[in-house]
């Protein structure tokens, strides 16, 4: 088996193990699913303006936000490749015959898809089983959910590589603390996870179109809605590929540039 | 097959002195200090040899060893082994070596030991047949046997320990660093893992350089020393030379029938006495023991004799004195 492929099969099989975590997850998940709707349910019956977002697309954002929670927050985080960096145990990753950036990548995508996998599908029933304007809807075409899944992949890989970029930042930091503080407050912002972007103001709009962020998680849950139109999503998609280049050519020079000047913290 | 030409290696390291003013100032002005990790070293070694690499804390053993494994940039020099310099060729060349750090790990913690040794497979792309086969050996020569099924949380160190080494000889590589590879074990593992050491260097012709601080390890398994101090090499040669060089006093303990008048042994001074027993300092290069021994017979009633070269500890030692290290 490849390398990468057996170290996600193995982060994966370590990831299936936590399911008092995963029982917790999805009880919270579904608590802050509904606790959110009725916010948004309140504030469209009392908002006298027509908002750009109609409440049954808020409602699939919102459920899809929870249900893949795993995918898109960049708070989910690998102690032990911040612990390889601040204590040393790096030399051993260091002498495999394989690429460190490849290597962690299939980690972190793991860990993720492990966790989703736990989640998702129990939140997934729940949430069409509910009743209006609680419910869930289905996508309102095969090709729509097609591009969902497509772009939902694409952003979940998108979010790898920037979570990558924290990871190598301990490199110069030591610590994880900051960066991914950083990081994940502006990055979960300007992806819409607090307010979804149609319902920012213009400006606000512009820088989150301008940044990463908003490929993670915004963009694929609009598509599946149909919020965004299909020829739209496809434009999307390509700009998520090109997000996705850029940040992992970036990932990698500067994993490149860490590992020369590499310190094995430690002894 | 090994060859370091002037390696040097410097870090840079902040530094502040304790308390509360010295924090302060240090959140403006940070001092940092020019550390000389390696200077200018050099050795060759070849193809079979079992090489101990010793050295007080902070010689810079460590380093040099991540340095050959590839993993750190000297600041100058050259190194070439089996033809890589292994931080240039890195990926291509880490295929040939297996490396132990006895400080650290490179099981999964969570899951049993052969689910590691499965990935090391996969990353290594070792063939099936040749998998099977190393797996048998090292299974056997290391008595692994039930420990494959267990997580590794559940091992005790000097099981880990042994998990680790094989784990590292998986891929089948030509040359084995192991950086305190005993650190910590029992006795019984300690024999084993150097009864191993010798088994493969004998068998696969597997080259070994071992770093530690345990000199039995390096009486049991070297034929040749390297000493380090301050970064610099200090010493090359084996084991029996130097014990030639600082070697030739002898403690000898004997046990008599109670006598009341201290020993008088012209060539040995006396070290302790009592009416039954007496511990004496010979030179053997001044006197013959056959002298000694048979003095003390004219004077006493002997019981017991034990002779007792210096431990080789203590000729580290004194070689680190001599090196004011």
């Amino acid at each position: 088996m490849n390398a990468y492929l057996s170290v996600w099969r193995l982060r994966f099989i370590n990831g299936m193990q936590y399911r008092a975590a995963a029982y917790a997850g999805m009880a919270t998940q579904l608590f802050f699913g509904l606790v959110f709707i009725m916010i948004f349910v309140a504030f469209y019956q009392h908002s006298t303006q027509e908002q750009p977002i109609s409440l049954k697309d808020v409602i699939s954002y919102t459920w899809l936000q929870q249900i893949f929670l795993a995918f898109i927050m960049l708070w989910f985080r690998d102690n032990e490749i911040f612990q390889l960096i601040t204590g040393g145990n790096i030399a051993y990753e260091l002498c495999r015959p394989c690429g460190i950036y490849e290597f962690w990548f299939s980690k972190l995508l793991a860990q993720r898809v492990s966790s989703a996998a736990l989640r998702c599908f129990p939140i997934l029933i729940v949430a069409f089983l509910l009743p209006r304007p609680y419910r869930l809807q289905l996508p309102p075409s095969l090709t729509a959910g097609l591009l969902f899944v497509v772009s939902l992949l694409l952003g979940l890989l998108v979010v790898v590589s920037i979570s990558m970029l924290i990871y190598i930042s301990v490199f110069w930091t030591m610590s994880p603390v900051g960066s991914t503080l950083l990081i994940a407050v502006a990055g979960e912002f300007f992806a819409g996870l607090v307010i979804p972007v149609p319902l920012m103001p213009a400006w606000l709009q512009q820088i989150a179109n301008a940044l990463p962020f908003r490929w993670t998680a915004d963009f694929p849950f609009r598509v599946y809605s149909g919020q965004i139109p299909q020829a739209e999503a496809l434009w999307g998609i390509l700009i998520q590929l090109l997000w996705l280049a850029a940040l992992v050519g970036f990932g990698r020079w500067s994993l490149h540039r860490a590992l020369r000047q590499v310190v094995v913290q430690g002894g | 097959m090994i060859t370091l030409q002037g390696i040097s290696k410097s870090f840079r390291v902040a530094k502040r002195s304790a308390g509360m003013r010295q924090a302060m100032k240090a959140l403006f002005v940070r001092e940092h200090a020019i550390v000389d990790a390696l200077r200018d070293i050099s050795f060759t070694i070849k193809e079979g040899e079992i090489v101990g690499y010793i050295g007080p804390n902070g010689a810079g053993k460590s380093t040099t060893i991540k340095v050959m494994s590839g993993i750190m940039v000297p600041d100058r020099g050259s190194c070439s082994i089996m033809g890589y310099t292994p931080w240039q060729e890195r990926r291509a060349y880490v295929g040939n070596i297996g490396v132990v750090f006895g400080q650290r790990s490179q099981l999964w913690w969570d899951v049993p030991v052969i689910d590691s040794f499965e990935l090391l497979r996969d990353i290594y792309k070792i063939p099936h047949r040749s998998y099977a086969g190393n797996l048998d050996l090292l299974t056997e020569t290391l008595g692994l046997g039930s420990l494959l099924q267990t997580p590794v949380r559940q091992l005790s160190l000097g099981q880990r320990m042994r998990c680790e080494i094989a784990a590292s000889l998986l891929h089948g590589p030509k040359i084995l660093f192991l950086d305190e590879p005993t650190i910590g074990l029992d006795a019984i593992s300690k024999i084993a893992v150097r009864q191993f050491i010798k088994t493969i260097n004998k068998e696969k012709g597997v080259t070994v350089i071992l770093t530690t601080h345990d000199m039995s390890d390096i009486e049991a398994l070297a034929d040749r020393i390297l000493m380090i101090g301050n970064g610099t090499l200090l010493y090359d040669g084996n084991l029996d030379e130097l014990r030639g060089r600082f070697g030739t006093h002898r403690t000898v303990t004997v046990d008599y029938r109670a006598n009341a008048t201290p020993l008088d042994i012209p060539g040995a001074s006396l070290l302790s006495w009592s009416p039954e027993r007496a511990v004496l300092s010979v030179d053997t290069e001044q006197v013959l023991m056959a002298l000694v021994i048979a003095r003390l017979s004219e004077q006493v009633e002997l019981v017991d004799v034990a002779i007792e070269t210096k431990p080789v500890d203590e000729l580290i030692v004194e070689l680190y004195k001599e090196h004011r290290i």
